[in-house]
């Protein structure tokens, strides 16, 4: 067993799968000799060659294009986009191809294709590094959306996600690569996709968060519970397909519900949570639903990205109010 | 044969080879690039290039005295002429069918026929193709059925499920992005050390895509079996060749990726699968890829949701017409003594009793269930997603409904 940070979980799932599925392979800019510009790929060029570690040319459209076709071909390709604000490019071969190459060909073709990509913001990075375009993925039938909030979960997670037969969007949070440690068996064994974990208990509010901000959630969750009020957290993991189901059991419980998104707010994926939450659960509610969510504002540069995303003082407000109603 | 070349350290720089040019490709007839000499003095440019073009056959139907002897076996030009003679004869039908509203949106090849049908016959059953929306000619060489091509173009998914040419990619769609798809199943060719070769086709408005070019560049630079065809028929809807590029060549494009380039006559299938035959050689070789540029000519509308009489001169298609592929060869081969008008006749019997086969099983073809929205998403349908399948039963027709 090791301490591992976030990235250092993403490398050995990565060379897992390279070592135990001679079909696995890595493909995207600068994952070669520089492991990476995060370093996700460190070492693995170097111990499983240049052919199943690839580095590609600069062109993120194409990299999801030949990932599609390896993807037809038996390969399982793993690609790496090196931050988020540009899958944009890469946006038309997922949505357009990968996504639906299955459903195309009924079944005779298939993409078991991974996309990897850094997401979110709260590491100072420059324009276009910090993007959440978690949304518009999940919006995308054919695709599921995966989001780690662990190491242990980024191991679990991404192995599954390699070994599922159809084409997974896995956002990496940013701000968790090195943000903190976490023992993770390196054994293999992965977690269960399109599952939400409950990450603390409670009986007073549910908390909704992935990502990086199940951080945050976890913290407001702490600093209220100073103050009496008992918040169940819970990490959506699997965005797209969605566990209604263990956010109902939640919600049932404690009557209560706030839901925190990095992502700008309108149409972003807290809105389906409170709608699912709405359409069968409404009668579980003491209190409206709310949202803490990034402002409908285009993603700050570094100086004011702190006060654009939901922080503890927020979510704690949120549930201070929330508990007040009724 | 002179295959395009980058040839270093030469003074010249983008100049088409002169000696291949034919007045009549307008496109390329013209001196294409001027260079600002900026300083006094020799200029020292490190690579120049050119661009051959291919035509065996002429428009009237004389050969080529040059022409290899392997491209004129009788029994290759006799299977490419059926082949191109079934392809015309299928086309047809379909754009009949959608006219008598029984058949959506169709993409007629009228003209082209020789790409498809050279690309097709030059390729082995283990290669992979990855078409585009006009390239039944090629398709239905690869095994793609007349009905499964009906059923796609009559909205149901399963026409993209082929029985024969199971690894084939389906019609694509957004122009451009197949290119991608093809080097990316040549890598795993590659990977596997498979003698396997992955072909794409994409038309004149496709090679101005960035799609093109990005996947041709990596496909290049991990030189892995590819070949992209252009069907460069003059036109991308509305918009004429010269509009879509300002090179003198589309062919050239091939230049800036760092892979051999060539220009073929399109409409003359024994160059065109001389071409396609030696790229794809080369490629299961490992030689790399090659893009091929086929000068042809879009004899019908873009779609049957188009109507080119908005946008183009009907003398200059019918001038365009009298170049056809398949009168041309039929001219040689009669000329050859290999051609009657008894055969002609059997020949047109026999394609127009297949399509009325192949128009009575699509037009036979039970609709799919509502299920079948649902059955191929994901391998298995996830847990969510079940109260959408059976709002969907709920609401379905009961005698399967028919769109």
């Amino acid at each position: 067993m090791a301490e591992l940070t976030l990235v250092e979980a993403v490398n050995r799932a990565l060379a897992h799968a390279l070592e135990h599925d001679p079909t696995v392979l890595l493909l995207g800019e600068d994952i070669g000799v520089n492991g990476g510009v995060f370093r996700a790929t460190l070492g693995l060029q170097q111990r499983f060659g240049s052919a199943r570690v690839l580095d590609t040319p600069l062109a993120e459209a194409a990299i999801a294009g030949v990932a599609v076709g390896m993807a037809a071909m038996g390969l399982k390709p793993v690609m790496e986009i090196q931050f988020s604000g540009f899958i944009y490019p890469a946006l038309d071969q997922l949505i357009n191809h990968a996504s639906r190459l299955r459903n195309r060909t009924r079944g005779r073709l298939s993409c078991p294709m991974v996309l990897r990509a850094p997401n979110g913001g709260g590491i100072h990075a420059p324009e276009h590094h910090s993007e959440s375009p978690e949304a518009m993925l999940a919006h995308t039938p054919g695709l599921r959306v995966v989001i780690p909030s662990s190491p242990a979960r980024a191991y679990g997670l991404l192995l599954a996600a390699i070994r599922d037969p159809d084409p997974v969007v896995f956002l990496e949070p940013t701000r968790l690569y090195r943000l903190f440690k976490q023992e993770v068996i390196d054994d293999g064994e992965s977690l269960p996709l399109d599952t939400c974990f409950v990450s603390r208990e409670g009986r007073d509010v549910t908390l909704i968060a992935w990502g990086g901000m199940l951080h945050e959630a976890l913290a407001a969750a702490e600093t209220l519970a100073s103050e009496g009020v008992d918040c169940e957290v819970i990490d959506i993991a699997t965005l797209k397909p969605l566990d209604a189901e263990t956010i109902l059991r939640s919600v049932e419980k404690t009557g209560r519900c706030v839901i925190v998104q990095e992502a700008a707010r309108t149409a972003g994926f807290g809105a389906e949570i409170a709608a699912v939450i709405v359409e069968r659960g409404l009668y579980f509610l003491q209190a409206p639903v709310r949202r803490v969510t990034g402002y409908d504002v285009v993603m700050p540069l570094a100086r004011l990205e702190g006060q654009y995303l939901p922080s503890v003082a927020r979510i704690a407000d949120a549930v201070r109010k929330t508990m007040e109603a009724a | 044969m002179n295959w395009a070349r980058a040839r270093a350290n030469q003074a010249l720089f983008g100049v088409c080879s002169k000696k291949f040019l034919r007045a009549d490709e307008k496109h390329a007839a013209a001196p294409y690039v001027t260079l600002t000499k900026l300083e006094a003095g020799p200029m020292t440019i490190g690579v120049s290039f050119q661009i051959d073009f291919l035509r065996f056959l002429s428009a009237s139907g004389e050969l080529d005295p040059a022409t290899p002897r392997e491209a004129i076996d009788p029994e290759l030009l006799l299977g490419l002429y059926r082949a191109m003679t079934r392809t015309r004869a299928y086309d047809g039908k379909a754009i009949a069918l959608q006219r008598t509203g029984k058949l959506g949106t169709f993409a007629s090849a009228l003209g082209q026929e020789a790409i498809g049908v050279g690309i097709g016959a030059a390729m082995r059953s283990e290669d992979v193709l990855a078409p585009s929306y006009r390239d039944h000619g090629a398709q239905l060489l690869r095994g793609m059925t007349m009905v499964e091509n009906l059923v796609y173009w009559g909205g149901d998914e399963r026409g993209s499920d082929y029985a024969v040419p199971r690894s084939d990619f389906p019609i694509c769609v957004p122009v451009g992005t197949q290119v991608a798809h093809a080097a990316g199943a040549a890598y795993a060719f590659k990977l596997r050390n498979e003698k396997r070769v992955a072909v794409t086709i994409l038309g004149d408005g496709g090679a101005s895509t960035g799609d093109f070019y990005s996947a041709l560049n990596m496909a290049a630079v991990w030189r892995v079996p590819l070949v992209v065809v252009i069907n460069n028929n003059q036109w991308a809807i509305s918009t004429p060749r010269e509009m879509e590029s300002a090179t003198a060549t589309l062919a050239q494009k091939a230049v800036a990726a760092g892979v051999e380039g060539r220009q073929v006559d399109g409409n003359d299938v024994i160059a065109m699968r001389h071409v396609a035959h030696a790229a794809i050689a080369k490629a299961r070789d490992g030689g790399g890829p090659t893009l091929i540029e086929a000068l042809s000519y879009r004899l019908g509308d873009h779609t049957t949701a188009d109507d080119a009489s908005r946008y183009r001169d009907v003398e200059v298609v019918r001038r365009e017409a009298e170049k056809e592929p398949i009168a041309r060869l039929r001219k040689y081969l009669a000329a050859r003594g290999l051609w009657s008008e008894e055969q002609e006749r059997r020949l047109a019997k026999d394609c127009a009793e297949e399509v009325e086969r192949a128009v009575a099983a699509y037009l036979a073809t039970p609709p799919q269930a509502f299920s079948a929205m649902f059955d191929h998403l994901f391998a298995q349908l996830p847990e969510s997603m079940r109260d959408q399948y059976e709002e969907a039963r709920r609401f379905a027709p009961e005698d399967g409904g028919h769109g």
